[in-house]
């Protein structure tokens, strides 16, 4: 079969094109978005009518794969880990339901936040669930495991998780493709309540879930995923997680690892490989790209019996990527150093593009709110948060989609005034516009700038759910006509635009300004693709 | 054979096309090769990196490890420095565009900066804009350091060349022409030295 040269995303969406997928779910974010965007410009996959268009959140998402699943065909659903939390929902209930078509989550974590607010491990949520999680090590790997995860799911009844890691979804290397599995057709439930959790029947399936752990167990044993590797020098074992076994192949790569190695790709963890390690070494070393989850069970609450190694005794750091050099100083080695970065370099952080409407947006916004004082501005996730830099310093607060809304209402409840929330377009479609009935409910003065660059800016341009709406909702949601105000950010504009912030910010109800202008990178995209 | 090249720059600067051009050359060549890009929120004007790892043997690592780059390939000459804690130091090259691009308000004194650079025993340290221009590629400045670094990649520029035929191709002959001067610009500076 031929070799193709792939993204650790990339190689996801084409394995699950290849092993029959009818659809995708998802909501961009960093970094999961290429696997849909590689769905969605496909030609093999537009060719086989493989639904992909974005959702409006992740929990949209995964319950619309969960009903695809439900009519018998395979779903996947992808995600940053964060995403995983808005869809936590469907998450834990859907282990209890079960699947029917395969249905397989992927959750890129991003360790090290190189685009994110946390480093959560989505690891936990799999554990949480007794849901099988796949975590592949290599880019071949990701793309075997997608075939066997929909069989695994289809084989018992469950969705299963793949979790990967920025390194592994933004890094390219050869992967060979197999034969293509058709469709399935439509195939509903064998068993008619499978899918009502009714207590009387969650009850019964919670134990059949729990049954099926047994099941779980002996394929993370038998599936090839996880190996045993073993080692003339027993005074370490090592217990290798994801592409932290990669980090340390690398420094063992002119000479054999002398020490037994557990390799592990598939969770629940393999019972007998991982005592067979325990009993055979002194001391067991443990390398997890994320948090310590399997460190801590590993060791114990207590941790009385062998010495158990990792990121909680401080041979790894605690915090952030693992890299080969960190697991190599862990393994005791004499690690090569460069030379120290100079002292005369300096931070280049990312910014707002020339040209950016939320600059315009963002100075109004500042001269409306020089009367008021500082602490008063709560915002969201997107590039409008760079608004947090100077020489802007616009906002105050960032921490999770739509938290702008509800937690500018929070403070106002609390008679901080004026409150000002400031949320995108696209991330207002995810999770603004039930934070926004709540203002309304309770008819609390917040004023709420929607800022409507036409797209979903900061993962690159995708299509947000948004456009052409925004008005529409916010009137269907109960917001006064009259305090539906459009603006157009432009620097001509600045004065016009002051006046009308401030005039809202004297209203004492909801409000909502709507700036109004197409993202710059978007707009110079549009032309370019006219071009062609 | 083993080389593994960190690609840099600012985001826009064409730093990930290099990467794309090396990548396919050398899978032509039927070598493994892996590749980490940052993606993300380097498109707003970040620094932007790659990972560039090519063996005749299985990669194991995504990223390379500290002080094991064979060369560090930078379109800006503060970017360069700026992964200087990988590169071997006994053998690695530094292969750098002198102008530096200002889109901070704190970039440090520039002769401070091209000091730093000139530190390292292998460099090349050149004004690629000016070649690019003379070669009537101004956007070529990526290809010209490319061209420079091609000396020491292993690979033959015309399989370079190739890859810069096979990637430009559907924007049109004249593009491909444009890349492919400023990439021979650039070997003969290095060739010169």
């Amino acid at each position: 079969m031929e070799k193709l040269l792939l993204l650790g995303d990339e190689a996801i969406a084409q394995a699950a094109i290849d092993a029959g997928l009818s659809g995708v779910f998802a909501y961009p974010g960093t970094p999961s978005t290429e696997i849909t965007e590689y769905i969605q410009d496909s030609k093999q996959a537009k060719e086989l009518g493989i639904r992909s268009n974005w959702a409006a959140n992740e929990k949209t998402a995964m319950e619309a794969a969960l009903g695809m699943s439900y009519a018998g065909k395979r779903a996947m659903f992808c995600c940053k880990h964060v995403g995983i939390n808005v869809a936590a929902d469907p998450f834990m209930n859907s282990a209890i339901t079960g699947a029917n078509g395969g249905l397989i989550y992927i959750a890129a974590d991003d360790p090290s936040m190189h685009s994110s607010q946390d480093e959560q491990d989505s690891r936990f949520y799999g554990d949480f669930a007794l849901m099988p999680v796949f975590e592949p090590s290599n880019q071949q790997e990701a793309y075997d495991m997608v075939h066997y995860g929909f069989e695994f799911s289809e084989r018992y009844h469950i969705p299963v998780m793949m979790r990967i890691t920025t390194r592994m979804a933004h890094s390219r290397a050869g992967v060979v493709r197999r034969d293509v599995t058709k469709q399935n057709t439509i195939n509903l439930p064998e068993k008619k309540n499978q899918f009502i959790l009714l207590p009387a029947n969650a009850r019964v399936q919670y134990k059949e879930l729990l049954a099926k752990q047994e099941n779980f167990i002996s394929e993370s044993e038998t599936s090839g995923f996880n190996k045993y590797i073993d080692g003339k020098d027993k005074s370490v074992g090592i217990v290798a997680c994801g592409i932290a076994y990669n980090y340390l192949m690398e420094n063992y790569r002119e000479s054999e690892c002398p020490y037994p190695v557990l390799k592990i790709s598939q969770y629940p963890m393999p019972q007998n490989l991982l005592n067979k390690l325990y009993e055979e070494c002194d001391t067991v070393l443990v390398l997890e790209e994320g948090q310590p989850l399997y460190e801590r069970l590993i060791k114990g609450l207590l941790g009385k019996g062998k010495k158990v190694s990792g990121r909680l005794d401080g041979a790894l750091p605690r915090t952030g990527e693992l890299n080969p050099n960190l697991v190599g100083k862990a393994l005791g080695l004499n690690v090569k150093e460069g030379f120290p970065i100079p002292s005369v370099v300096a931070p280049r952080p990312p910014k707002l593009c020339d040209g950016c409407p939320h600059i315009d947006s963002y100075t109004a916004l500042n001269e409306a709110m020089k009367e008021h004082g500082e602490y008063k501005v709560f915002a969201d996730i997107g590039c409008y948060t760079l608004g947090a830099l100077p020489p802007l310093k616009a906002i105050y607060t960032t921490v999770d989609m739509g938290a702008s809304i509800t937690m500018a209402k929070g403070a106002a409840e609390a008679e901080l005034r004026p409150t000002v929330a400031v949320i995108g377009d696209s991330t207002f479609t995810h999770s603004g516009m039930t934070g926004l009935l709540d203002c309304v409910v309770d008819n609390v003065p917040v004023t709420i700038m929607i800022l409507d660059n036409g797209i979903t800016g900061m993962t690159g341009s995708q299509k947000s759910s948004a456009t052409g709406r925004i008005e529409s909702i916010c009137q269907g949601i109960g917001v006064a006509p009259e305090h539906i105000r459009v603006i157009n950010p432009l620097p001509s504009r600045l004065e016009e635009n002051v006046k009308v912030i401030k005039e809202e910010l004297a209203y004492q109800g909801v409000s909502v300004i709507i700036p109004r202008r197409e993202c710059i990178v978007w707009a110079n995209k549009k032309r370019k693709m006219a071009k062609k | 054979m083993k080389i593994d090249i960190i690609l840099c720059g600012v985001g826009g600067m064409g730093a990930l096309s290099s990467a794309a051009i090396i990548s396919k050359a050398a899978l032509e060549m039927g070598m493994y090769m892996k590749q980490a890009e940052t993606h993300g929120m380097s498109q707003r004007g970040g620094d932007v990196q790659s990972h560039l790892r090519l063996s005749d043997e299985p990669i194991a690592s995504d990223l390379i490890p500290e002080g094991e780059c064979d060369i560090i390939l930078s379109v800006e000459p503060m970017e360069a420095l700026r992964y200087l804690p990988f590169l071997n130091r006994e053998t690695g090259w530094v292969i750098t565009n002198q102008n530096p691009f200002i889109n901070i308000p704190n970039y440090p004194n520039q002769e401070e900066v091209l000091a730093e650079v000139r530190k390292v025993k292998n460099h090349i340290l050149f004004d690629a804009d000016k070649i690019a221009k003379e070669v009537n590629n101004p956007k070529g400045t990526n290809m010209v350091v490319l061209g420079a670094a091609s000396k020491y990649l292993r690979i033959d520029i015309e399989k370079l060349e190739s890859a810069v035929r096979g990637i430009f191709g559907r924007k049109g002959e004249a593009v491909v022409d444009a890349n492919i001067a400023a990439l021979r610009a650039g070997r003969e500076v290095a060739d010169k030295m």
